[in-house]
């Protein structure tokens, strides 16, 4: 695979691309782990959601 | 600014009057009656143009924002020449464009107080809970605001056209696309303004959302008045979409605006 | 399981727990198999090498206008149905078409330095990209500013509607305006027809692009609905301390 002479611009784009989507997926999973966490410490300190209590 | 809170409590019985006269007879008689109908089509235009003269005349008081627009409108056309240059040629070649910026920026300058301030006072409460259609309400706010803050920069633009070394031929055109093209820079902030009172602190929020959405009136303003001044592109399919914008926005503008104060102040 | 289960939040987590490693696998596949095909696809005659960024850039701009789309579908289950798992969708699915409208924007500009020769050009479609990702700010914006989070989606879901109506007039107009304006030394490029060779790998990337959007897009719904979870164990949590204290 020869790249050319823009090579530098080529890989340029392509390691933005990775980059942005690499934040989105740690913005998901960071996120998802966070919410998690809290949702445990809250219902370790006995506070439920109405729903569930309901059901 | 308490002659302008005067002046809310005068005007409001004056149009509660009028909805009173109408509002148990709709209620208690029905569609039996034929002409009962026309009697709450009536009475909801004296609401309309009771609430627009309302507007008008509060804008117009101590406290209210209609000339501070025209004021900011030149303060930014006189700073422009220092930016580029005190260049006589330039600047006639660029004058339409500033001037559609300049009026651009000065039409968002009051938009936040359009219903912030009846918010305040809870008037807007009542508009909400009046017999009148919200979208016509909000229609005959957004016309007062045009009429108090847009209309003023259309009519100071030929003096800083004259500044801006723009011929006095072409400025009569460039004006013309300003007169077209300013109610519906109104109308598109009407719905951000909307927006930003049903959030309840969107002073920042208002240019943002707004600015965006009025890119096809910038183009087609200046693109109708470099074509009247400069050619060779006809004048006239710019302006007519210019036209079209206008009163589509005019329609759409009042809708999305009821019905994000509808949805935001439940 | 019916479609109606879905609109209940409990049983859209449920399913989306089940179904979301399936979907990680699948979209990683196909990337896999899209960048290799992209990697061994034949240079264009005109711009040598280059032509790989289109690889990325065409997918993402399709997918920033599909995350409007999705947005403003959202948006009427908001305003329409009062759904709130509408609302989830639209506020999950803004930062996800911000990115990939962003990614259109910065790979467009590694693309012109090379082809056009300089890194912006006030072309229609750039400019309207660019106008498309001020308006995801602007609604990412709302969503940010709104203090509760049923306000703030229905503020927000007007904006999309409003927006949907206005980017067909913006697109239009942004395009009569470079007509206007056309520079000379632009090689414009989709004129021809697109060789078989380039198009494969291109659709392989749409669809894995497309299904990264779908991955991301559910999974930060869900993260949404645990985050309004929290909120309301918080409130719930706040009334008892005020209730036990009185």
């Amino acid at each position: 695979m020869n790249l050319g002479p823009h090579a530098d611009f080529i890989v340029a784009a392509y390691a933005v691309a990775a980059f942005v989507v690499a934040a989105l997926i740690a913005w998901v999973v960071l996120d998802h782990a966070a919410q998690r966490r809290i949702i445990g410490d809250l219902e370790e300190r006995g506070v439920t959601r109405r729903a569930r209590r309901k059901e | 600014m308490d002659e302008g809170g005067g002046q809310k409590l005068r005007s409001f019985p004056r149009k509660r009057e009028s909805r009173a006269v109408s509002s148990p007879a709709s209620k208690e008689l029905g569609p039996r009656f034929r002409g009962d109908e026309r009697v709450i089509e009536a009475s909801i235009m004296t609401a309309f143009t009771a609430l627009l003269l309302r507007d008008i005349r509060l804008s117009l008081r101590i406290g209210g924002g209609a000339l501070m627009g025209a004021l900011f409108f030149l303060i930014v056309v006189t700073l422009m020449p220092f930016a580029i240059g005190p260049d006589l040629n330039l600047l006639a070649r660029i004058g339409p464009a500033i001037l559609w910026l300049g009026a651009l920026l000065a039409s968002l300058l009051a938009l936040d107080r359009l219903f912030a301030m009846d918010q305040d006072d809870g008037s807007l409460d009542l508009l909400m809970m009046g017999r009148m259609p919200l979208e016509l309400a909000v229609l005959a706010k957004a016309l007062a605001h045009w009429i108090t803050t847009g209309l003023p920069l259309v009519i100071v633009a030929p003096v800083l056209g004259l500044m801006l070394n723009v011929e006095l031929r072409a400025m009569g055109w460039v004006t013309l696309t300003l007169l077209a093209g300013t109610p519906a820079l109104t109308f598109i902030g009407l719905v951000g303004a909307a927006l930003s009172v049903a959030l309840r602190r969107g002073g920042l929020l208002l240019p943002v959302l707004t600015l965006p959405l009025t890119v096809p009136v910038l183009i087609f303003g200046v693109a109708a008045a470099n074509a009247a001044i400069v050619g060779p592109a006809p004048f006239g399919p710019p302006f007519t979409i210019l036209c079209a914008l206008s009163l589509a926005s005019l329609v759409l503008g009042p809708i999305a605006a009821a019905a994000a104060l509808r949805h935001g102040l439940e | 399981m019916a479609v109606i289960d879905l609109a209940n939040p409990t049983r859209f987590l449920a399913l989306v727990n089940r179904v979301l490693p399936w979907l990680v696998a699948a979209t990683a596949l196909v990337f896999a198999i899209g960048l290799y095909r992209a990697a061994y696809a034949p240079d264009d005659y005109q711009q040598g090498a280059t032509v790989k960024i289109m690889f990325l850039h065409v997918p993402a701009a399709w997918l920033g206008m599909m995350g409007w789309v999705i947005m403003s579908a959202a948006a009427l289950g908001t305003l329409v149905w009062r759904h709130p798992l509408a609302d989830v969708a639209g506020k999950a699915a803004a930062p996800i078409g911000a990115a990939f409208t962003l990614i259109c924007l910065i790979t467009g500009a590694l693309w012109g330095r090379p082809t056009w020769g300089t890194y912006w050009v006030w072309d229609a479609r750039l400019t309207s990209v660019l106008i498309l990702f001020l308006l995801y700010l602007g609604v990412m914006a709302l969503y940010w500013t709104a203090e509760e989070p049923g306000r703030g989606a229905r503020a927000a879901a007007i904006l999309t509607l409003v927006g949907a109506v206005n980017i067909p007039i913006i697109k239009f107009s942004v395009d009569w305006w470079n007509t206007l304006h056309q520079p000379a030394s632009i090689v414009r490029l989709g004129g021809a027809t697109v060789d078989v060779s380039i198009l494969v790998p291109l659709l392989i990337m749409a669809g894995a692009f497309t299904l990264l959007f779908i991955t991301l897009h559910l999974a930060a719904m869900r993260n949404e609905i645990l985050r309004r979870r929290v909120r309301t164990m918080r409130l719930l949590q706040a009334q008892t301390l005020s209730e036990a204290r009185t």
